[in-house]
């Protein structure tokens, strides 16, 4: 945080912590999610990401820390509350509404902001539109590819008319191509000032849409900053690689 | 809710309507009123369970509430039987409302939300069975006086109206939910909790909401048997007989749609009549019978198959 006029985090954690019995999930976790941007949180299988964000969005309560939306204290409120005011997460494990078309899975979002039902399937249908989901709108979730679901998920999510959305990597399991039709949506649903923190593995998507990283290992952030600068620190390097693996590649560079 | 999605349920309402015009066997009279107020009741059933998931094993607690209270009303304090049956219809509601509260609060699903409502309904079954106000084990009769105006009727015709009005509203107010914010919500619980809340779904109230609605119509149901056959006890009021048959009606006819309550309702009592006529004569014979043709029917639903062609045709027509 500076001290120079607003704080310029949208998103701020302070010390969060997640213990489940014995094991520290995520510990002390800090840092900010500036308006606007795309941040990305990344690190390697069983870091705590997942659990970072169901804290975050009030689906777990934190063991200890704080959350602040726009300066506002939201730890631990309801996941429904948060929605509210205009934070919207997507599910790791996708959670479709399986007996429902996919034009009415994106309404149940659509319905938070728009009480008439004309409205919301409006809403809906601009939405799944946007976010390539059109031919599929009168389809069973249930029916949907992978690549289909994970859209799915995200336009459910931006139907609520969030201020921040948090992605919990939407795009594994994607093939190339299907990678290269959803960065430019992303992109779109920046554009149209919705800030977006994202957790990712695909490295490509990282670098390509994120202008700031964080990088949680073993519960804790261990950097932060530029995408291009957060991969070539050596604390990093060792995290995915393990320890001495920064030595070694420098050694073979 | 547009126009041209009533037409069904006021084409249901003009078939009663002439039904009662052209049927005179009391037989046959009695079987479509008993009918109807069961439709009623699994309405309210299918409300909770059929779009929100919620299966209740104890519907009885509300339907034993509506006949009740405005029996009681009626019989113990001198009021009107109109004010008597809504003062019912409402005391099943804040009931529903107050169970919901203990259970939903606690987070119970499934099986133990089952369980729950089944131990509720028995408390008020044995309850009723012991004091004094209801009569306790000898029942409670409702005063014969005859009547528009203390909805009595001496004909069976004027029930089967009356019953079909009814039942025509709670299936008004079904699809009302279907097409409403309310509704989506509450299907989206069904489907799935944690995603609901994710979409701003406040899981808790849409459920209170849910159970006080259902338990109101399946109230209604409980008050419009009173009215019918102007005695109750509690193994009728509050029996597991009626908790089963509110559930079995609307699994067997369709759960969560419009006509499935009353589509299960005809099935459940033409099955159960027709083996009780044809083969009445050995006894407990039309019981295996009743069981094994409810089993074919569960396992074989042939008759959804125009509600399933209804649902396509809806979902390539509409917007
Ligand atoms: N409800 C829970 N109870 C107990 N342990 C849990 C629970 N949820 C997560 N964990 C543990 O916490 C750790 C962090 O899990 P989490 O899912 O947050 O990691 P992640 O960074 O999202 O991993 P991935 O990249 O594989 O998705 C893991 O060791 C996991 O087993
Ligand atoms: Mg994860």
């Amino acid at each position: 945080m500076t001290g120079q006029g607003r704080d310029p985090a949208f998103l701020a954690v302070r010390d969060l912590t997640k213990r489940f019995g014995g094991l520290t999930a995520v510990s002390e976790a800090t840092f900010d999610v500036r308006e606007g941007s795309i941040t990305g949180l990344i690190g390697p299988n069983g870091a705590g990401k997942t659990t970072l964000f169901a804290m975050i969005a009030g689906f777990e309560q934190p063991s200890a820390g704080l959350v602040l939306l726009d300066g506002e204290e939201i730890t631990g409120r309801k996941p429904h509350d948060l929605a509210k005011l205009g934070l919207a997460r997507t599910f790791q494990i996708v959670q479709p509404f399986a007996g429902l078309s996919v034009r009415e899975n994106i309404a149940v979002g659509a319905f938070l902001r728009l009480p008439k039902r004309r409205d919301a399937l409006a809403l809906a249908e601009q939405v799944g539109q946007r976010l390539g989901l059109g031919p599929q709108l009168d389809k069973p979730a249930a029916a949907l590819t992978v690549a289909g679901r994970k859209r799915l998920e995200v336009a459910r999510a931006l139907a609520t008319r969030p201020r921040i959305l948090l992605l919990d990597e939407v795009l594994a399991g994607l093939n190339p191509s299907e990678l290269r039709d959803f960065l430019p949506v992303l992109q779109d649903i920046r554009a149209g000032g919705v800030t977006i923190l994202m957790i990712e593995h695909v490295m490509q998507a990282v670098m390509s849409l994120c202008e700031h990283v964080h990088v949680l290992a073993g519960g804790r952030i261990i950097a932060s900053g530029e995408a291009a600068e957060v991969v070539r620190n050596p604390a990093v390097i060792e995290a995915y690689l393990g320890p001495g693996a920064a030595q070694r590649l420098a050694a073979h560079a | 809710m547009t126009a041209r999605e009533t037409l069904p349920i006021l084409g249901f309402l003009i078939g009663a309507v002439l039904v009662s015009l052209f049927v005179t066997s009391n037989v046959v009279l009695n079987f479509l009123v008993f009918t109807l107020i069961l439709a009623i009741a699994a309405q309210g059933w299918n409300l909770l369970g059929g779009y929100g998931g919620q299966y209740s094993f104890g519907h009885a607690a509300f339907f034993g509430m509506g006949a009740y209270v405005s029996a009681i009303l009626q019989q113990r304090f001198g009021v009107n039987a109109y004010p008597a049956v809504a003062f019912g219809i409402a005391a099943a509601a804040v009931l529903g409302y107050a169970i919901g509260a203990m259970v939903f609060r606690a987070g119970l699903r499934g099986s133990y939300f089952a369980l729950v409502t089944l131990a509720f309904a028995e408390v008020l079954r044995i309850l009723a069975n012991a004091t004094e106000i209801t009569g306790g084990a000898a029942g409670l009769l409702i005063s014969l006086n005859l009547g528009a105006g203390n909805l009595q009727f001496a004909d069976r015709s004027s029930f089967l109206i009356l019953g079909a009005v009814l039942l025509a509203l709670a299936m008004l107010i079904t699809l009302a939910l279907e097409k409403s914010r309310l509704g989506a919500q509450l299907v989206a619980v069904r489907e799935n909790e944690s995603a609901a809340a994710a979409l701003g779904v406040d899981i808790l109230a849409v459920k209170l909401r849910a159970i006080s609605l259902s338990a109101a119509l399946t109230g209604a149901a409980g008050a419009l048997y009173a009215q019918y056959f102007l005695y109750i006890d509690s193994n009728i009021a509050f029996g597991t007989w009626i908790s089963v048959e509110a559930l079995l009606a609307p699994i067997i006819g369709g759960a969560g749609t419009v006509f499935g309550p009353l589509i299960g309702a005809l099935i459940l009592q033409g099955l159960s009549e027709g083996t009780k006529l044809l083969i009445g004569k050995i006894p407990g014979l039309d019981l295996i019978i009743f069981g094994v043709l409810l089993i074919l029917v569960v396992r074989f639903p042939l008759h959804r198959i125009p509600g399933l062609l209804a649902a396509r045709w809806r979902g390539k027509g509409a917007p």
